[in-house]
């Protein structure tokens, strides 16, 4: 008996040093991101929720008003205009562009030639399309003299300034938006793949039309993809910013046509210095994507499905 | 093959050509435009042109004084490398930490981890400008490298995550046996067979880091520590519409490191995007 114990003491102790040994290397290895976590993202967050309520100019120390910026904001013709156009655009591009993406994705799920070359081709719009230049050649596109009136001009058509024109100058970024369709894309022909072949087979058997095919077997089996597509979009639409502020040359015009809720924030924190209340425009902005993300989660029982019955 | 599959097969097939070219018309004619004498630019929506000149690209790279777009593409590079180098190094450690090691909080920091990668980054944007003002690091490059150092990409972490969760622990337990401590285990196994991840994470960063118009406007406002995209948006800012051919110039400039990244990675960024729904 003695002599097991002995045994087992210097063992323990030697496991539990082991232990130790690990922790420590886990939390050097840890170490960066703690530091980033806690210095830049989390101390960051709770300073500017306390902004939010205060008057702030970066020099002076900030003043507290209470919910001052938030009333302010319901009552700002231009925090309206800009929350406008971003629901806007999010609701007509992501669908949009989903729409495109998953219908060019199911021409091209199938066995033909050059579909590596096709890939490409749909790929390169999402991947040029968050540059200043090609926000810059879409301003030059829809100008008077620009590329598309010229075409229209073939046709007969007399276009306008469509980037001065308050009516159409958040059509072109939706229009640029949608163009990028290329990467949500590649995500639906990877789902695509996934779908037993067996089920279309059966389909094919039980003699359903191709329009059948698509609503009763395709749809269903995408929609996890759907999902995932709606999320990132969504997260990506709300914060356009680039495009905007070069068509519009960084005002939002024309009369705050393309004013997006980024691009106001900017403004109103990095041109007039009211930095409170553009804290205040970020939390709005958080919490309203994160009321729209978890309508989306919740929502999904209804529509999306999973094979597994969807248990984690 | 029946006769009308086949005529569907080469309609599909022209319907895809046509509307391909037509989405990357614009891109082509941009490409075309940055050759042509500033007169023939808009006299025709073709790409073709009796003349062609390289006017365009003198003029737009020496467009400010004192300083040369040749510098633009110096602080855009410096800046992209340190991040990719920056988000290789310091994500991969934290992502072998959450997806090796046994600690202490490790289900709080990776719940914390997780949430931040849908963080608008607005929510933090002010008190850090306010850090990095107060630091004097305005119009340095250190506000654009300094947080990649500090892995605050939590996307990528996430990604290298799952990749090194794929890596059979076998492995780690052989080269236990063979006397290799965790350190080296990190160096010596899961590097070298994440190379696949590492390179998905070094092309997006690049690519990110460069488009990084917001980041950069912030925090870069005098000429000399322009950024490529900043140098083109002087164009919009000081000559307007007298100078297109030059601004195309540029911009088609811009746009070839970034295409060259894709063109040399294109198997594992469409890899990338495929299997875990990065986007470009």
């Amino acid at each position: 008996m003695k002599s097991t114990e002995a045994l087992e003491t210097p063992m323990i102790k030697k496991k539990s040093k082991e232990k130790r040994k690990q922790y420590i290397a886990a939390y050097v290895f840890l170490l960066p991101w703690l530091i980033g976590f806690l210095g830049l993202i989390l101390g960051p967050m709770i300073s500017s929720l306390y902004l939010s309520f205060t008057r702030f100019d970066l020099l002076n120390t900030p003043e507290w008003i209470g919910l001052a910026n938030f009333q302010a904001m319901f009552q700002d013709e231009r925090w309206i205009a800009s929350a406008k156009v971003t629901l806007t655009f999010v609701f007509i591009a992501v669908p949009t562009q989903l729409i495109a993406a998953l219908l060019v994705a199911v021409l091209l799920n199938k066995k033909m030639a050059g579909i590596g070359f096709y890939r490409t081709t749909y790929y390169l719009p999402s991947l040029l399309g968050g540059s200043v230049a090609i926000a810059i050649l879409w301003k030059n596109l829809f100008e008077i003299d620009g590329l598309v009136n010229q075409v229209l001009s073939y046709f007969n058509i007399q276009g306008q300034g469509w980037i001065s024109h308050p009516d159409y100058a958040l059509g072109t970024i939706i229009i640029l938006a949608t163009w990028q369709f290329g990467a949500s894309m590649v995500i639906f022909l990877a789902g695509l793949k996934q779908i037993p072949k067996e089920l279309y087979e059966a389909a094919a058997v039980d003699g359903g039309t191709k329009r059948q095919v698509f609503f009763r077997v395709t749809l269903p089996l995408l929609s996890p993809v759907i999902f995932f597509n709606l999320v990132i979009e969504l997260i990506k639409s709300i914060q356009v910013f680039t495009s905007a502020f070069i068509i519009s040359e960084g005002t939002g015009g024309p009369i705050n046509s393309t004013l997006f809720y980024t691009l106001y924030l900017y403004q109103k924190g990095f041109t007039q210095f009211e930095m409170g209340y553009a804290s205040a425009m970020a939390w709005v902005l958080v919490f309203v994507l994160g009321v729209m993300t978890l309508i989306i989660f919740f929502s999904s029982k209804y529509w999306v499905h999973y094979e597994d019955g969807g248990k984690l | 093959m029946n006769q009308s599959t086949k005529t569907s097969k080469v309609l599909t097939h022209v319907f895809i050509i046509v509307f391909g070219l037509l989405m990357l018309y614009p891109v082509v004619w941009m490409v075309a435009s940055s050759f042509k004498p500033e007169t023939l630019i808009f006299s025709s929506p073709s790409i073709f042109s009796k003349e062609w000149t390289l006017d365009n690209y003198m003029n737009g790279w020496n467009v400010v004084r004192n300083v040369t777009f040749g510098q633009f593409f110096q602080n855009s590079f410096l800046i992209s490398m340190i991040a990719v180098l920056a988000n290789l190094i310091t994500c991969s450690m934290a992502a072998y930490a959450f997806a090796r090691l046994k600690f202490p909080l490790k289900k709080l920091w990776f719940a914390c981890m997780l949430m931040t990668i849908m963080l608008p980054a607005h929510a933090t944007l002010i008190p850090q400008y306010t850090i990095f003002h107060n630091l004097g690091w305005v119009n340095t490059i250190l506000p654009l490298t300094v947080p990649k150092l500090l892995a605050t990409d939590a996307f990528f972490i996430f990604l290298m995550v799952q990749f090194f969760r794929g890596i059979p622990r076998e492995l780690d337990e052989s080269a236990i046996m063979d006397g290799c401590g965790i350190y080296q285990i990190y160096t010596r196994i899961i590097m070298p067979l994440a190379v696949p991840v590492l390179i998905t994470t070094a092309i997006f960063t690049f690519i990110w880091t460069w488009d990084d118009f917001f980041s950069q406007i912030l925090y870069l406002n005098t000429v000399d520590t322009f950024t490529v995209p900043l140098g083109l948006r002087l164009f919009l800012d000081s000559q307007g519409e007298s100078s297109w051919g030059s601004v195309f110039a540029m911009s088609v400039l811009s746009l070839i490191p970034i295409t060259t990244v894709f063109f040399i990675f294109q198997r594992y960024i469409v890899e990338g995007i495929a299997t875990t729904g990065i986007k470009g």
